[in-house]
C-alpha cells in the first residue's frame, strides 16, 4: 500500500486542474483514498490525511467524515498528532455535533499535560469553539491555570476563561479570586488578556463592576508607563508602546468611570495626557485617541475634557485619512444625543462629508446630518441634504427619502414649505420612497386644508412631466380626485393659478390608467379618482362610461371597483354625493395612522357593501339581487306598515320569503320611517370611516351561541361589537361539519326583521369540512337602532354526499347584550 | 468581476455551515466592489467590517460594535507582520501550501477573537518552540516546489 500523498504535493494537484469538474474529481479520488486509510485504522498518516481533509475542506467540500479522525489524532500522544487533531477540531467541529462532547476528557488530559505546547492548544481548543458542556466541564482546570506563574500559561488561561464566561455567565464567580493579582504582571500578555478578562467580567454583572472599581489607579500607574516609559522593541508600534494594551485600558476605564464621580476624576489627568501627547500621524496613534474620545464621552468627565475630545473628533474630520473622517462621524453619531450643542458647532464640516467620495463616510455623515436637525438649521440643512438625495447613489435614497420626510414633520417651519419638501423628494426620489410614505403624504396633505389648491396644482403639473414615478402618481390621483373642483377653478393663491378644464384632468387620469408604467395599485387610485370627481365635475356622462368600461377588466380589483362604481351610479345614485364628499381631517394616532390607510388601499371608502359568492364574475346579477334585499336595499324609504308585513315589492328573491312568516308582534312599525334614510346612510358610511372595518374591541363579554344544530352542521355564532357605533353587532358564523363527508357548495343566508339592516359578507369558503377538520365562517353586521330583540331566520344550503341539503331554521335565542 | 478564494477562515462563534458560507460569499462580494482608496470599513447588517488588501490578499475582520475599528486594522497589520517573518517575505503561495501553519500562527496571536500576545517577539517564539516538538519536522518544514 503505497504511502498517501504529501499536503503539499496534493495542493500542488489540485491547484493545476483547469475547470471545476476537473477538481472535484480529484478531490473526490483523494476523498475516497483518504476514507479507505481511515477505514484501516492507520495511525501514522492518519495526521497527513487530516491535514489534507482540511485543506479540501477550505476550498469548500465537505469533510465531516473526518470529525472522528480528529478526535483520535487529539487523543494520540504524538505533538504533531495533536497539533492538527486540535485544528481539525476547531474547523469542522463545534457545539452542534454531539461527537464533539468525546474532547472533553482528552483536553481535560491535556491541560495537565507536562509540555506547555501542548496545554496550550487545548485552551486554545476550548476557548475558541467550547460548548457550554465543555466549558462546565473544564472550567475548574482553567481556574487553576489562570493562577500559573507561567505566563504563556496565564495568558491563554485568561481567554480561555474569558469564553468560558461568555458561554456560561454563572460560572464568572468562580474564576474571582484569580483575578487577585493579575494586574501586577510584567508579562504583557498577561496583562492585556487580564484586562480583556476583567473587562469581560464588569460588563457582566454589576457587582464586579463595584468590586473592580478599586482597580481604577493601578490602571491608571500602568497606562502612565506606557505612555512615558522609554522605547521598548518588543512592544513598540511606530513610536507608541503596546497600544493594544492601551487601547484595552482605556476601554476598561470607560466601564468603570461610567456613572462614577470618584473613578471619573481619578482618570482625568491621564486621559488629558493621552488626548494632548499622542502622535497623530500614523493610524496607531489615531486609534488610540479615538478610543480615549469614547471613553472621555462615556464617563463623568469635566466639561473642559469633553469640549477637547469633541474637538479631536473636529479635527479627525479634516484628516486626509478616510478611514480617521469615519470613525469621526462615528463617534459623533454616538455623542451627539448626549453632546448636541458641542457636535452642532461642526455641523458645516460635516455636510460637507455629504460630498464625499467615499460611500461608507457619505453614509455616516448623512445619518449624522439627521441627527443635527432643528427647528433651527431645518432650512439650510434641507436645502443639503435635498441636494444629497439628487445626487446619491441608489442605495442612499430610500434612507434619505425617510430621513427628510422624518425630519420635515417634526421641524416644518410652515406647511407650504412641508408639501414643497415633500413634492421634492417625490419628483427627484419617488421611486424610492418606503410604501408607508403614500398613505402618510395624504394624511399630511388633507389637514392642510389652507394648501389643498396648491397641493392639487403643483402635483397635477408634476404629473405632466413624469408619470413614472409610482408614489408620486399616486399621492397625485388621490389629489385630483378630491380636490380636481379646485384645480378646474383656479383658486390656487400661493402660486399662479393655471388654467385646466375638466376634460384635461380626466384625460389625465384616463392616460394613467392605460400606462405601462403605471401599477395596478395606482391603476386603482386612477380609478376611484375618477369616480370620485363624478361629484366635483360636470362631465359625469364621460365618467360613467369609463367606470363601465373598466367593469370588464381582467385586472380583478379594477373590475370590483368599476363594478361597485357603476351599481353606485345605476342604483345608489342618490347616495354618491355622499359618499364621495369630502375627505375630513383624519386623526393620525400613534400606531394606527398609517396602517388602517393603508388597509384600505391608501383610500378611505368603503366596498360598496355585497356578500360575494365566487366566482363573482360569472353570476354577479342574481347574487346581488337575492342578497341585495337582505339589506333592505329596496326599502330605503320603506313602506310605513300599519298591519302586518307583506311581502315587500322587491325584484328576486326567495329568500324574501323567509321575512313572511316573521311577525313583528309588538313593534310599532310607523315610527322608524323618517329615521332610517338618515340612518342607512351613517350604516353605509361607517365603512368610510378610517378605521378597519373589524378592528374593534370584542364586547365584553356577549357569549358566544349555538344558532343551529342539525344532521352534523352545526352553526355558532360570536359577538362583537363595532366601533364606533355601538347600534351594530358583529356576528360572526362557524359552521363544523361532524359527519365524514364534506358539505360542499355550502350556502349561509340570513334574515332580519325590517325594523333592522342586515350585512352578509363573504364566506371564508363553501366548503365544510368533514369530522371538524375546519370550519367556514362568516360575517354579519346588525344594524338595531331600535334595540328590538333580535331575531333571525336562516336559509342552509349544501350538497352532501351529492345530493342537495337545504334546510330553513329560525334563531330566536339571541343573548340580550347583542340587541340591548 | 473579480472571483474570491478562500485562504484562512477563523471563526469565534458556532454558525452552521451554510451560514458561514453565505457570509463569506456576501463578505467578498463586498469587499472586492469596493473601489481603490476607499475607507477600510463597511457596514454590515450588525457588524462592522474592517478590511485591508496586502498584495492579492484581503485580510477582513467582523467586529462588533463596541470595537476599535482603527484598532482592528493594526490587528490586521500585525498578523502580517508575523507572517512575514515566519516566512520571510510571505507572499499568497505561502499561506496557501502553507495554511496549516498561518493557523498556528494566529492561534499564538488571537484567541476567541481577542489579542492574546502584544509582542511580536513572544508569538515568533513560541511557534518556533512548538515547531521544534514537531515529529516529523521534515515533512512540516520542506518547502514544497511551488
Amino acid at each position: 500500500m503505497p504511502a498517501p500523498i504529501r499536503l503539499r504535493e496534493l495542493i500542488r494537484t489540485i491547484r493545476t486542474a483547469r475547470t471545476q469538474a476537473e477538481e472535484r474529481e480529484m478531490i473526490q479520488k483523494e476523498c475516497a483514498a483518504i476514507r479507505s486509510s481511515f477505514r484501516e485504522e492507520d495511525n501514522t498518516y492518519r495526521c497527513r490525511n487530516v491535514a489534507k481533509l482540511l485543506y479540501m475542506h477550505m476550498l469548500g467540500y465537505p469533510a465531516h467524515f473526518g470529525q472522528l479522525e480528529c478526535l483520535k489524532l487529539i487523543a494520540s500522544q504524538k505533538f504533531t498528532d495533536k497539533r492538527i487533531g486540535y485544528l481539525g477540531a476547531m474547523l469542522l467541529l463545534d457545539e452542534r455535533q454531539d461527537v464533539h462532547l468525546l474532547m472533553t476528557n482528552c483536553i481535560k488530559n491535556d491541560l495537565n499535560h507536562s509540555t506547555q505546547y501542548v496545554q496550550g492548544l487545548a485552551l486554545c481548543t476550548l476557548g475558541c469553539m467550547g460548548s457550554s458542556e465543555m466549558c462546565r466541564d473544564l472550567a475548574g482546570e482553567v481556574e487553576k491555570l489562570l493562577k500559573t506563574s507561567n505566563s504563556y500559561l496565564r495568558k491563554k488561561a485568561a481567554l480561555c476563561a474569558v469564553h468560558v464566561i461568555r458561554k456560561v455567565p454563572e460560572l464568572m464567580e468562580m474564576f474571582l479570586p484569580a483575578t487577585k493579582n493579575l494586574l501586577s504582571e510584567k508579562n504583557h500578555g498577561v496583562l492585556h488578556t487580564s484586562v480583556v478578562l476583567l473587562t469581560e467580567m464588569c460588563e457582566r454583572s454589576p457587582d464586579m463592576l463595584a468590586h473592580f472599581r478599586k482597580l481604577v489607579p493601578q490602571l491608571v500607574r500602568i497606562l502612565k508607563n506606557l505612555i512615558m516609559s522609554g522605547y521598548s522593541p518588543e512592544h513598540d508600534v511606530s513610536g507608541i508602546s503596546d497600544p493594544f494594551l492601551q487601547v484595552r485600558i482605556l476601554r476598561l476605564l470607560r466601564i468603570l468611570g461610567k456613572s462614577d464621580d470618584d473613578s471619573s476624576e481619578a482618570m482625568n489627568d491621564i486621559l488629558a495626557q493621552v488626548a494632548t501627547n499622542t502622535e497623530t500621524s500614523k493610524n496607531v496613534g489615531n486609534a488610540i485617541l479615538y478610543e480615549t474620545v469614547l471613553t472621555i464621552m462615556d464617563i463623568k468627565s469635566e466639561s473642559g475634557l469633553r469640549v477637547l475630545a469633541i474637538n479631536i473628533l473636529g479635527r479627525f474630520l479634516l484628516n486626509n485619512d478616510k478611514n480617521i473622517r469615519y470613525v469621526a462621524l462615528t463617534s459623533l453619531l454616538k455623542t451627539v444625543q448626549t453632546d448636541h450643542n458641542a457636535v452642532q458647532r461642526h455641523r458645516s464640516t460635516i455636510v460637507d462629508c455629504l460630498k464625499d467620495l467615499d460611500v461608507s463616510i457619505k453614509r455616516r455623515a448623512m445619518e449624522l446630518s439627521f441627527a443635527l436637525v432643528n427647528g433651527n438649521n431645518i432650512r439650510g440643512m434641507m436645502k443639503e441634504l435635498l441636494y444629497f438625495l439628487d445626487s446619491c447613489d441608489p442605495e442612499f435614497k430610500a434612507d434619505c427619502a425617510s430621513g427628510v420626510f422624518l425630519a420635515a414633520e417634526k421641524y416644518a417651519p410652515s406647511k407650504r414649505w412641508h408639501i414643497d419638501t415633500i413634492m421634492r423628494v417625490l419628483t427627484t426620489a419617488g421611486s424610492y420612497v418606503r410604501d408607508d410614505s403614500v398613505p402618510n403624504l395624504i394624511q399630511l396633505i388633507t389637514n392642510s386644508v389652507e394648501m389643498h389648491a396648491y397641493t392639487v396644482q403643483r402635483l397635477y403639473k408634476a404629473l405632466l412631466d413624469d408619470i413614472s414615478q409610482q408614489p408620486l402618481v399616486q399621492v397625485a390621483s388621490w389629489c385630483i380626485g378630491e380636490y380636481g373642483d379646485l384645480l378646474v377653478s383656479g383658486q390656487c393663491e400661493e402660486e399662479e393659478p393655471i388654467q385646466v378644464t375638466e376634460d384635461e384632468v380626466l384625460d389625465v387620469l384616463e392616460g394613467l390608467l392605460v400606462s405601462n408604467l403605471s401599477t395596478p395599485v395606482t391603476r386603482g387610485y386612477a380609478l376611484t379618482a375618477i369616480m370620485k370627481l363624478s361629484t366635483r365635475f360636470s362631465s359625469v356622462n364621460r365618467i360613467k362610461k369609463v367606470v363601465s368600461i373598466y367593469g370588464s377588466s381582467i385586472d380583478v380589483e379594477l373590475q370590483q371597483r368599476a363594478v361597485e362604481y357603476n351599481a353606485l351610479f345605476k342604483k345608489y345614485d342618490h347616495m354618491r354625493p355622499a359618499l364621495l364628499e369630502r375627505m375630513p381631517i383624519m386623526e393620525k394616532t400613534a400606531t394606527n395612522g398609517p396602517t388602517e390607510i393603508v388597509q384600505t388601499n391608501g383610500e378611505t371608502e368603503p366596498s360598496v357593501v355585497e356578500a360575494k359568492h365566487p366566482p363573482p364574475v360569472t353570476q354577479p346579477a342574481n347574487q346581488a339581487n337575492d342578497l341585495l334585499d337582505l339589506l333592505g336595499g329596496n326599502d330605503v324609504v320603506p313602506v310605513i306598515q300599519t298591519t302586518m308585513p307583506t311581502k315587500p315589492a322587491s325584484a328576486g328573491g326567495e329568500l324574501l320569503d323567509l321575512l313572511g312568516d316573521l311577525s313583528l308582534s309588538g313593534a310599532p312599525a310607523p315610527a322608524p320611517a323618517p329615521s332610517v334614510p338618515t340612518s342607512q346612510p351613517s350604516f353605509l358610511l361607517d365603512g368610510l370611516s378610517s378605521q378597519p372595518l373589524f378592528n374593534d374591541i370584542a364586547a365584553a363579554g356577549i357569549p358566544p351561541m349555538t344558532a343551529y344544530s342539525k344532521n352534523g352542521l352545526k352553526i355558532d355564532f360570536t359577538f362583537e361589537r363595532a366601533n364606533p357605533n355601538p347600534n351594530i353587532a358583529v356576528i360572526t358564523i362557524h359552521a363544523s361539519n361532524s359527519t365524514e363527508a364534506d358539505m360542499t357548495d355550502f350556502v349561509f343566508q340570513a334574515a332580519v326583521p325590517k325594523t333592522f339592516q342586515l350585512q352578509l359578507l363573504s364566506p371564508s369558503s363553501n366548503v365544510v369540512p368533514a369530522l371538524n377538520q375546519g370550519t367556514v365562517t362568516q360575517v354579519i353586521r346588525v344594524l338595531n337602532l331600535q334595540k328590538q330583540q333580535l331575531r333571525m331566520r336562516i336559509k342552509l344550503t349544501y350538497t352532501h354526499k351529492g345530493s342537495p341539503v337545504q334546510d330553513l331554521a329560525e334563531v330566536n335565542n339571541f343573548p340580550p347584550q347583542s340587541w340591548q | 468581476i473579480r472571483q474570491g478564494k478562500l485562504r484562512l477562515q477563523k471563526w469565534f462563534t458556532p454558525v452552521p455551515d451554510r451560514e458561514k458560507k453565505k457570509v463569506i460569499r456576501d463578505m467578498m462580494t463586498l469587499v472586492l466592489s469596493r473601489p481603490p482608496r476607499s475607507c477600510n470599513f463597511l457596514q454590515w447588517k450588525d457588524l462592522k467590517i474592517v478590511y485591508k488588501r496586502y498584495a492579492s490578499l484581503y485580510f477582513c475582520a467582523g467586529l462588533e460594535d463596541q470595537d476599535n475599528e482603527l484598532l482592528a486594522l493594526e490587528v490586521l497589520h500585525r498578523y502580517v507582520e508575523l507572517l512575514d517573518k515566519y516566512f520571510g517575505n510571505v507572499c499568497e503561495l505561502d499561506i496557501i501550501f502553507n495554511f496549516e501553519k498561518a493557523y498556528f500562527i494566529l492561534d499564538e496571536f488571537l484567541m476567541g477573537g481577542e489579542v492574546l500576545e502584544t509582542s511580536k517577539l513572544a508569538v515568533g517564539g513560541a511557534i518556533e518552540e512548538a515547531d521544534m516538538l514537531q515529529e516529523t519536522l521534515e515533512d512540516y518544514m520542506s518547502k514544497p516546489a511551488y
